[in-house]
């Protein structure tokens, strides 16, 4: 962002003068005060709960303020396993999310269905359906870990820009904000993957 | 101290009259042997297992579904046999067929006698959709949720039942997710750690490598 010398920068600062962009308030405000969706699925839940608690105390990053309603909320964390019952629920709280909004994956289940992988009624990822910021590992991770997690989203929120080509997806108008949800099938979800989204990793085969 | 198996079952067929039941012994240690009942008298056999002064069979506290394939078991029998004008008695082995079918287990304890458990079943005629069974939730309501869960992953059509839907899985949903012959969705495109049957299923997403694998080991691409 910085089209001002750093060093000019340092030196207003020490004589009293403040300098910064928009780009930089603007995130700076947004990154600090993360409303994450007040939902969970499974043990990851009991994790987040803790986070939420005074002993690991998210607050101390902004993100206390647990919202009841998708319509107030910033973050969804994704913490536990997605049956594909409830699958098309999720998506649906995802859409009715104001943007900007992120996603947080907690645990190996929201992850690609974890120990329940290959269960038939268990999603194999929630990102089979929904765009996720953050993964994280573990089963279930621990609050530092959702910590972690929460802290690299603040820096990935730092470094969205306001303006040009690669803008935050929330300014730009062709990035989709919604998702379709899908059915409930005779024999699985229908779809099973959104192929505008679900975008897993090629495998090299040795 | 609460009765054999065998003695409920004489009393049982005193009480109920034209009640068949046969009794399904448990080899282990637990030796927990079952009363396979028949599914025209279920109900009343249920009500005197329940109503019964000794037994007072009041709580039902688990109800299983089970599957059994088609399956053939090998025999041996002793067959008398002519053999040049004599008599002998000859070993021959013979297979029998027993065509497969869907049980539910019922687990029976006496809150007021402090007894049990004893282990009832009930068989269906074979494995078709929704093969039907009556119902035991009129005798003991805990069946309730537990004979919608045989239903809905089984597929045992419990007649009687009050409220007979899909539990766990959603209702536009078609198939048994517990019985053996199974199978579940082919959603195995992104198995980063294959392995056994999951790397099977996996293989068939595979785009083709004719110059490594070879041409022969080229799978069908769905």
């Amino acid at each position: 962002m910085s089209d001002i010398d750093e060093e000019l920068r340092s030196e207003l600062q020490r004589q009293g003068i403040w300098v910064t962009s928009m780009q930089e308030l603007y995130n700076w405000g947004r990154k600090n005060s993360i409303w994450p969706l007040q939902f969970g699925l499974a043990c990851c839940a009991i994790e987040m709960i803790a986070t939420a608690a005074s002993r690991y105390d998210i607050a101390r990053f902004g993100g206390e303020i647990f919202r009841p309603s998708p319509r107030q909320a910033d973050l969804m964390i994704v913490a536990g396993t997605v049956t594909k019952k409830m699958a098309p629920q999720i998506v649906r709280l995802y859409n009715q999310m104001p943007d900007p909004k992120y996603v947080i994956s907690m645990g190996a289940c929201a992850i690609s269905g974890g120990p329940f992988k290959q269960g038939y009624n268990v999603l194999k990822g929630i990102d089979r359906y929904i765009p996720v910021d953050v993964y994280i590992p573990g089963c279930p991770p621990r609050p530092e870990a959702l910590l972690h997690a929460f802290m690299e989203l603040q820096r990935k929120i730092d470094e969205q820009k306001l303006t040009g080509a690669g803008k935050a997806a929330h300014l730009d108008r062709t990035h989709p904000s919604e998702f379709p949800v899908p059915a409930f099938g005779a024999h699985d979800l229908e779809p099973a993957a959104n192929a505008d989204v679900f975008r897993p990793m090629k495998i090299e085969r040795t | 101290m609460m009765d054999s198996p065998e003695q409920i079952k004489t009393r049982i067929e005193s009480a109920v009259p034209g009640a068949k039941i046969d009794i399904v012994l448990n080899g282990s240690p637990s030796q927990q042997s079952s009363l396979l009942i028949d599914k025209e008298h279920a109900r009343q056999i249920a009500q005197f297992l329940r109503d019964d002064a000794a037994l007072r069979l009041d709580f039902c506290s688990n109800v299983t579904g089970m599957d059994w394939l088609d399956r053939v078991v090998t025999k041996k029998v002793i067959v008398k046999k002519i053999v040049e004008g004599e008599e002998k008695e000859a070993e021959e082995t013979q297979q029998e067929k027993i065509p497969g079918y869907l049980e539910a287990v019922y687990h029976l304890y006496s809150i007021e006698h402090k007894h049990g458990p004893i282990i009832i079943r009930m068989r269906t005629n074979d494995r078709s959709a929704e093969a039907p069974l009556p119902s035991l939730t009129p005798i003991w309501r805990s069946a309730e949720f537990q004979e919608r869960e045989i239903f809905d992953l089984y597929g045992i059509r419990f007649d009687g039942h009050p409220d007979l839907r899909r539990i766990l899985m959603w209702d536009e949903f078609k198939d048994y997710p517990m019985r053996k012959d199974y199978r579940d969705p082919d959603d195995y495109e992104y198995e980063p750690t294959p392995h056994d049957d999951v790397l099977e299923r996996a293989k068939q997403h595979y785009a083709p490598r004719p110059q490594l694998d070879g041409a022969e080991n080229i799978t069908a691409q769905p």
